[in-house]
């Protein structure tokens, strides 16, 4: 298995991110400048097997968050490495609100209610473990992972959210306090196909014991098992 | 040097006031330059010569700061103080202030107080890992209204702090927060920015500096273009805030930390490649490294950063204007030179490798251009096209102003002029109100839901404390904070600390305590303290009392660190700090880097087992001036109890040294299994964290005590838990070591907090859910 | 100089949460006007194009409107376009 991690302008979690998927999950993974990518750039992205998107602020969140990165060569390649290819897309925080903008993946993450960034652990239920990302763990089961976001409020049309239901992409809800407002308390959710992931909490803050009680890292091996 | 008198002419005279230059300073300007100075030369001086850029009324003070340790790798005078860790590592850090352009426009000002000392741990090549604020402002008074100036003020700083600091992705990781009504016309907005150097190939751990060398070099200027910002921040930064704020907008910023992210990014990437050894260039070997020096663009904008590079390297600088990349045309020359926009850095770099680092930058979407080249003769040298329009002696912008002449003159009362209320004296009383009994769980409740004690996590979460994934004490969650150095065994413990209520009572307590209150918010985590940045903050320094503070300050942290054996790296000095109707207390804040050399032995804040005996290390009894529970139960005039009276407790640095020494060899042996230090709030206030902390009770043997004993804040104690096994060889070390201590009573499964009567075994008791409760309200609507 | 001035008015979707526009309503009515209602808050792009007709410049903002200024989910927009 082989992984990249998307370095937009802005990005900031593609350290953490290259650290858990290189050092803690031991998966061979490439840092990629986002403009090294694409048509034009010289990496193909079909070599690898997992993309990551990193959370941060990418162009600045101006404009909305992930309104402009999703022009960005890596993000418009993405729809020919999902066409062409067979490999996971996983967007986490500002990662997942690009690929709601590229329209990757459904709906939109609009401001916390609270009008408020907020950085706490909360709790999550998994709705499905059925899905690659989610495959090991239980579907009910709780979990503990940080959320650190200003526009993390999942918002989706009443059809497009009965799709999502139907379909059962949603992954992970707020379990207890919804804490930015999303739509039926979703955390994450997935495309019909299971390749397309975008969660708002960070997995990879809590991989390792001292940082926290290790779920983000029984998040992820569900990745490198698939 | 009896110098020749110079006499400025009248239009020189008249326009250099108007720039803040006394006439003394004038007349040394005629000196240097040997005629008048020109415009641009003027507003050069002003900025050059500014307090905040040349230190001159405290640099004479600050001399007597220690600064000497083995690890010392840079000490005061840089961007930053860098200490060594071990052979491949090295941190940086310094303490900023941003006090007057928060008080003027709180979201900017504090924003871009966060991009300013981001940018000084860049310029000594080291990555920011870590944040930390040191905010006061008035009094809430939460009433019915929710939008009185305090709060709005403070919801500003931070939500400014947040903005800029979770887009640039760089942790906040603690900070402290005081309300007091002194603050209330001038809120101070102290930031404490902590980086990590890593050895680079030849170069080693070497920090970069602010210096600029080599003939013929090349000054490249990097980051965003130029515009009209912040013009005369510098000076601004030196003067009392007087009259309309609404007329000083113009001089604030507008910070961008998504620019400030990829000038991170870019800069660290030079660093990188500017550790290589240049190639030979014809045959001639250059045994430069490529990246010379680098420094950010702070107040005075290129005005201050050139001639302080040329001054490091002891050469001169031509700059040329025309080449700076604008945001806005058209500029003055003394718009461009004096601009204050953000997101910029100045780098030297050998001449032939100015595409490669530009380069970088453009491939981070940022400006790089070659504005100026590094020359022999020792001036800064302006142009603009062809026409000369400024050249000055770098000796003398560099080397400020002849000292001011400030007076020093003890109050009578101390105190009594910073703080209008100290006026009027204590009432006298043979047996204070607070030797009384206390009715102690009235008392608690209501200190653990006061804004100077309670929760800050309304404030905090908004703060991105876990990005960077170091994090293993977070905001709240310890008496400093931790973050692992990721490959290595290694915790850096951080924390800043200053109590303006101690500073108002006896500044040279204010400023010893400030140090030791640091040092035990590390020691209690287990760390060994390694190098303190300062923030002084002051009012104005004319006036003979506030100098005479000052001064006084500034001996308490000298002692305090010599006997602690702390070296000062870094700080930052912040005078004016005053409105026409009242004068900050002295506020001399501390910043200290600590190290756990296993980060597995870090010593939690809260109760962990039941059975644990818990313990208090350090004196039993002493002064409860300045306390919060005065502050909250006795009314504000007697928090502050003049240095006379016997209430004021005093450090005793011998002891002080051996209590830490001692609680250092307790988390070594392992020994204990929580330590908190007591402070704000006093003994009950920390036994009541440290249950919440654990989310463990305690029974208490402290049942009829005073009010004083329990909730009065003198110095030098912890509080520690200790299971029953550990016990004696604790008894034993402390013995040994000759340091008082009790046993209060021991950790309990239920999710109680009580005292216990000595003798009649009766019980009062609060759940802890009400404690929280009443922790958790302190600052409850403050944002809402 | 001639061409156009283009002003695009970004605002939330009618009916969806807006909770910016809650605080500012409330802040309006405390201030002294309780009758206010249906407070929003949105943005304002501008920008200017050279040339061509006043029929393809709106054509040209209502692509980049949709394309880019505005995310359907949660937003619509209008133009204004004006001569210079």
């Amino acid at each position: 298995m082989r992984a990249a991690v998307i370095v937009l302008p802005g990005s900031n979690c593609d350290h953490d991110a290259f650290y858990v998927l290189s050092q803690v999950l031991g998966v061979p993974t490439d840092l990629l400048w986002h403009e090294d990518v694409g048509a034009h750039g010289h990496t193909p992205l079909l070599q690898y097997d997992l993309i990551i998107l990193p959370g941060g602020f990418s162009y600045g969140d101006y404009l909305r968050a992930g309104a402009i990165a999703r022009f960005s060569p890596a993000i418009l390649a993405l729809s020919d490495y999902l066409a062409r290819g067979c490999g996971l897309v996983l967007g986490i925080c500002n990662g997942f609100q690009i690929l709601t903008e590229a329209g990757l993946l459904p709906g939109a993450l609009a401001r916390n209610i609270t009008r408020q960034f907020i950085c706490q652990t909360v709790r999550l239920r998994v709705e499905n473990a059925d899905t690659p990302l989610t495959s090991a763990l239980q579907t009910g089961e709780e979990i503990e992972l940080p959320i650190a976001h200003d526009q993390g409020r999942y918002v989706v049309a009443p059809n497009g959210l009965a799709e999502l239901k139907r379909n059962r992409q949603v992954l992970l809800t707020y379990a207890g306090e919804n804490p930015n407002g999303s739509e039926e308390a979703i955390a994450g959710i997935c495309d019909p196909k299971r390749r397309v992931f975008g969660l708002m909490p960070h997995p990879e803050r809590n991989t390792e014991l001292l940082l926290g009680n290790g779920d983000g890292l029984r998040l992820l091996r569900g990745l490198k098992q698939t | 040097m009896p110098a020749k008198l110079a006499r400025p002419s009248a239009e020189t005279l008249a326009a250099g006031t108007r720039q803040g230059l006394t006439p003394a300073e004038l007349a040394r300007i005629v000196e240097i330059l040997g005629r008048e100075p020109g415009e641009l030369e003027l507003g050069l001086f002003a900025l050059n010569w500014s307090e905040h850029c040349s230190y001159k009324s405290s640099k004479h003070f600050l001399r007597k700061l220690p600064s000497e340790s083995p690890r010392v790798l840079q000490g005061p005078g840089e961007n930053a103080g860098v200490i060594q860790l071990d052979d491949e590592l090295a941190v940086a850090f310094k303490v900023e202030s941003h006090n007057h352009p928060s008080a003027v426009e709180p979201f900017n000002g504090a924003a871009t107080g966060i991009g300013g000392i981001i940018r000084d741990i860049l310029g000594m090549g080291a990555r920011p890992i870590a944040l930390l604020d040191s905010l006061r402002f008035g009094e809430p008074n939460v009433g019915a209204h929710r939008n009185t100036p305090v709060l709005d003020l403070l919801r500003g700083v931070v939500a400014g702090i947040a903005h800029y600091g979770n887009c640039v992705g760089v942790p906040t990781v603690g900070g402290e927060l005081y309300f007091d009504d002194a603050y209330a016309d001038d809120p101070l907005v102290n930031v404490l920015c902590v980086g990590l150097l890593h050895q680079r190939g030849e170069r080693g751990l070497q920090p970069y500096g602010a210096v600029a060398s080599g003939v013929g070099n090349v000054i490249l200027l990097v980051g965003a273009s130029t515009g009209r910002d912040g013009i005369h921040g510098a000076t601004f930064a030196s003067e009392e805030l007087v009259g309309e704020k609404e007329a000083k907008r113009p001089n604030v910023q507008v910070g961008d930390p998504f620019k400030a992210k990829l000038l991170i990014e870019a800069t660290l990437e030079a660093c990188n490649v500017g550790a290589r050894r240049a190639v030979p260039l014809r045959g001639q070997a250059q045994d430069l490294p490529l990246l010379i020096g680098l420094q950010d663009l702070g107040a005075g904008g290129l005005s201050t950063a050139l001639p302080e590079m040329a001054a490091r390297g002891g050469v001169g600088i031509e700059l040329q204007l025309e080449k700076i990349p604008l945001r806005t045309r058209p500029m003055t020359p003394y718009e461009i030179l004096l601009s204050e926009s953000q997101e910029r850095m100045v780098l030297c770099v050998p001449t032939g490798s100015e595409l490669r680092f530009s380069r970088i930058f453009h491939k981070w979407g940022l400006e790089a251009a070659v504005i100026g080249r590094v020359i022999a003769e020792k001036s800064f040298i302006i142009r603009q096209e062809q026409h000369l329009l400024a050249q000055v002696p770098i000796e003398g912008l560099a080397g400020g102003p002849p000292p001011p002449d400030c007076a020093l003159a003890a109050p009578d009362v101390v105190g009594a002029g910073l703080v209008p209320a100290l006026a009027s004296p204590a009432p006298a009383s043979p047996q204070p109100a607070w030797e009384k009994p206390a009715d102690w769980q009235a008392r608690l409740l209501a200190l653990l839901a006061a804004p100077g004690i309670g929760s800050r996590r309304p404030i905090y979460q908004q703060y991105d404390h876990t990005v960077q994934i170091n994090t293993v004490v977070g905001p709240g969650a310890g008496d400093a904070a931790v973050l692992r150095i990721k490959d290595t065994p290694y915790g850096l413990v951080l924390t800043i600390d200053g109590n303006g209520r101690y500073g108002a009572l006896d500044p040279y307590q204010g400023g010893a305590i400030a140090v030791c209150e640091a040092a035990r918010n590390l020691v209690a985590v287990g760390a060994e303290p390694l190098g303190i940045t300062d923030g002084l903050n002051f009012a104005d320094p004319n006036d003979p009392e506030v100098y005479w503070a000052f001064a006084q300050a500034i001996q308490g942290l000298a002692d305090a660190a010599q006997a602690l054996e702390i070296p000062f790296v870094s700080g930052n000095v912040s005078f004016y700090n005053q409105s026409v109707r009242r004068k900050i207390p002295p506020t001399p804040i501390v910043g200290m880097v600590g190290l756990l050399r296993d980060i597995n032995k870090r010593v939690p804040m809260g109760f962990q087992a039941p059975g644990d005996l818990i313990y208090r290390i350090g004196r039993a009894r002493g002064g409860i001036g300045g306390s919060e529970f005065l502050k909250l139960f006795y009314g504000r005039g007697e928090a502050f109890v003049p240095n006379a009276s016997p209430l004021l407790d005093k450090v005793e640095l011998a002891f002080e040294s051996r209590l830490l020494q001692a609680m250092r060899a307790l988390a070594q042996q392992g020994l204990i299994r929580s330590a908190h230090d007591i402070s704000e709030g006093g003994l009950l206030v920390t036994l009541a964290e440290s249950a919440l902390a654990g989310g463990r009770g305690a029974e208490l043997d402290l049942d009829g005590r005073s009010e004083a004993e329990l909730f009065g804040e003198w110095q030098s104690r912890f509080i520690v838990s200790v299971a029953p096994e550990a016990a004696d060889s604790v008894a034993r070390l402390l013995g040994e070591r000759e340091l008082p201590w009790a046993c209060l009573g021991r950790v309990v499964p239920e999710p109680l907090l009580s005292l216990i009567g000595a003798h009649d075994h009766h019980h009062t008791s609060l759940h802890l859910d009400e404690l929280r409760q009443a922790h958790e309200q302190a600052l409850e609507g403050f944002f809402a | 100089m001639s061409g156009y001035l283009v002003k695009v008015l970004v605002e939330p979707r009618p009916g969806l949460l807006d909770p910016e526009g809650q605080a500012i309503e409330r802040a309006i009515q405390e201030l002294g006007l309780p009758e206010a209602h249906e407070t929003s808050v949105g943005k304002l792009i501008s920008f200017k194009l050279p040339g061509g007709s006043l029929e393809e410049v709106r054509e040209r903002a209502n692509w980049i409107g949709q394309k880019l200024l505005a995310n359907p989910v949660i937003e619509r927009f209008s133009l204004e376009v004006e001569a210079l």
